[in-house]
């Protein structure tokens, strides 16, 4: 049976000096996906699946999601629930105090095409992207907190390749 | 309607609908009595009068309707009428669902405006909580509400243009600078026509 070798530590080794090289924009993408700030923002029952994902059983503090209480310190705006007409121009004001760089996620249908209320509802609005960009689409009516944790780890795969001084992606429809 | 104690927990006696609408009809002369084949029954009130008609209702020790469980605004328009040639109705109307927690009894309201000026008084000086009722009411249908304080939209933008929930509402084709119409859908061809 092989023992595993233990390399012996030589002048010059980057690993046993603790060094590492990367670019800015990987040093700083890195840093955004593992704390990723959410706004604590929800307008229907999606906001219960989101607050279930924050709860202990499915915990996503450990992905780095906590949540903000206010717009200006928060990264992520998950977009859960149903937005009015009314609510729409709110839903940009809010987006629009985020601090660069930042994030949506169109969480449910009712964020997504307007779900239910899409065919006749006269003050539902048929998707928040008429308003605001939206990076993550999670289908599901409301969706599964494992549906928002594989949003937001497509997210993360997002934010890695996120350059500074590049063009905004194309959006994500989850399948 | 549960908010209503039952009658062995008032202290006052429950009257029935014939001897409310009965105090009702001395005092104002112009309200009717109505009746649906179910069996509920109401008291049409003339839209003006509706301040009158609650202050009595309220402050009348027999009747003591202390509670305002409901305001509802209706669109009456193509509602079948009893009267064979008489002209379709257009009407809109509010109804009122009032309990008394002295008494334990209960009564219905109504009180139907015409459709070109519908004006009914505010009874929110009556009951405080008819002050977001009438707000929803009139965001809704339209209906003005003569006295209220603070009468704007409630629910919808306040440059919103036209009353939702009435019939012949036609939904507009964009606002804000957003396209609303659906595709494949057009709002003649949904269930409202």
């Amino acid at each position: 049976m092989n023992t595993p070798t233990q390399e012996i530590a030589k002048p010059g080794n980057l690993q046993d000096e603790q060094i590492l090289l990367t670019s800015v924009d990987d040093f700083l993408n890195w840093g955004r996906q593992n704390s990723l700030w959410y706004l604590l923002f929800a307008t229907a029952c999606c906001g219960i699946e989101l607050m279930q994902t924050g709860g202990p059983r499915y915990d996503w503090d450990r992905l780095g999601m906590i949540p903000r209480p206010t717009p200006r310190q928060a990264d992520l705006m998950v977009i859960a629930g149903t937005i009015t007409h009314k609510m729409a121009s709110r839903v940009r004001t809010l987006w629009e105090q985020m601090a660069e760089p930042k994030w949506v996620i169109s969480m449910g249908s009712c964020a997504n095409a307007g779900g239910p209320f899409s065919k006749f509802s006269y003050s539902v609005l048929n998707g928040v992207d008429k308003y605001i960009p939206v990076d993550i689409y999670i289908p599901g009516c409301p969706p599964r907190p494992e549906a928002l944790i594989d949003g937001v780890t497509a997210l993360k795969e997002r934010i890695q390749t996120y350059k500074t001084f590049g063009r905004r992606d194309e959006p994500i429809v989850l399948q | 309607m549960s908010p209503v104690p039952s009658r062995n927990q008032c202290r006052g006696k429950a009257q029935s609908f014939e001897a409310i609408f009965a105090k009702v009809l001395v005092r104002f002369p112009a309200t009717q009595a109505g009746s649906a084949p179910n069996g509920a029954r109401w008291i049409a009130v003339q839209p003006l009068e509706m301040l009158e008609v609650a202050r009595f209702l309220k402050s009348d020790p027999d009747l003591s309707f202390d509670s305002l469980c409901c305001l509802t605004g209706v669109d009456l328009l193509k509602f079948p009428t009893d009267a064979k040639d008489a002209p379709p109705c257009t009407d809109l109307a509010c109804v009122y669902d009032l309990a008394s927690s002295v008494h334990g009894h209960e009564v219905c309201v109504k009180s139907s405006t015409s459709r070109e000026t519908p004006e009914i008084s505010s009874v929110e000086s009556v009951w405080g909580v008819a002050s977001f009722f009438e707000r929803e009411a009139f965001d809704l249908l339209g209906v003005s509400f003569l006295g209220h304080h603070d009468l704007r939209r409630l629910l919808m933008p306040p440059d919103w243009i036209g009353y939702p929930l009435r019939k012949d509402y036609v939904y507009p084709e964009s606002y804000g600078g957003v396209e609303l119409k659906r595709e494949g859908q057009t709002f003649e061809s949904g269930p409202y026509k």
